[in-house]
């Protein structure tokens, strides 16, 4: 992880390790704590944790791992996941609830219910998918802060 | 209720987090799928669940759910417990099926929830 400060806000970098399920979700982890010690609403956490950690398992079950960047500015929180996977072949579909390819020992470790995704969505105020099949994927997401 | 009011209704053991028997809890939630525990999940801060695996810690983590109860004699293993440990939450371990579990802890008053 590297953290910089600067006017361009904090920036986070993580890179997530392929196909090692037992540690997918540690970069969320982090940048959970990283948020409450700055003191950031417990709303815009729970959004950012749910947010970014499906979209940590995905890079990991779906990719092989990748790099995610967080930036914290006081407007909003953009998270950047950037993998080199296989791509998504139909983003509309895949952004459907209970659409997914995951094969079933996914599905017996708790995830593949094809919900992943479209709770990135409901978690995040502007949410964007980049994919090219045999590229890789990117997926943007912003949580705005709170305006009081 | 406290955890202690859960622990003892469910003859649960408690594998991590002794020293917050104390703690009160109103809801709970219930699922061997994380994912939908990441959709459909207010607050709640219990998660009875059977799937045994450290990203059942990690999703309580995100959730910020206190207390993780391990149904079917499921046994958290030492990777489980670190995170847990880490991360100052309760992990109890019971025979009881969900169904039973969550019958029981119902009955007590512990409030579920819609989607
Ligand atoms: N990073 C990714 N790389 C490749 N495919 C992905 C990625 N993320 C999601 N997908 C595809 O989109 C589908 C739906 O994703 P999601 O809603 O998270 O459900 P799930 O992960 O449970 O399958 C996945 O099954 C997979 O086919
Ligand atoms: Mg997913």
């Amino acid at each position: 992880m590297s953290d910089q400060t600067g006017s361009a806000g904090v920036v986070l970098k993580y890179t997530v390790s392929p196909d090692d399920f037992t540690r997918a979700g540690e970069a969320s982890s982090k940048v959970k704590n990283i948020l409450k010690q700055m003191g950031i609403s417990p709303d815009v956490i729970r959004k950012v944790s749910i947010a970014m950690y499906e979209g940590e398992i995905n890079m990991v079950i779906h990719a092989h791992g990748g790099e995610i960047t967080v930036t914290i500015t006081p407007q909003e929180v953009l998270m950047e996941l950037k993998d080199v996977g296989p791509g998504i072949e139909d983003v509309e579909k895949a952004m459907k609830a209970g659409y997914s390819t995951a094969p079933e020992q996914v599905r017996a470790l708790g995830f593949g219910a094809g919900m992943g995704l479209p709770n990135m969505q409901g978690c995040t105020d502007e949410m964007k998918v980049e994919t090219e099949l045999g590229v890789g994927t990117t997926i943007t997401m912003s949580v705005h802060m709170e305006d009081k | 209720m406290t955890v202690k009011d859960i622990q003892k209704a469910l003859a649960a053991t408690i594998t991590t987090g002794e020293e917050y028997m104390d703690k009160e809890i109103t809801s709970a939630f219930a699922s061997d799928m994380m994912s939908e525990v990441l959709a459909f999940s207010k607050g709640q801060s219990v998660l009875i669940t059977g799937l045994c695996n450290p990203q059942v810690i990690r999703t309580a983590e995100m959730l910020d759910i206190s207390c993780i109860v391990l149904i079917r004699g499921k046994s958290a293993n030492e990777e489980m417990i670190e995170l847990a440990k880490e991360r100052d939450l309760i992990i109890l371990e019971t025979r009881y099926i969900m169904f039973s579990a969550c019958g029981i802890l119902y009955d007590l008053g512990l409030e579920g929830g819609t989607t």
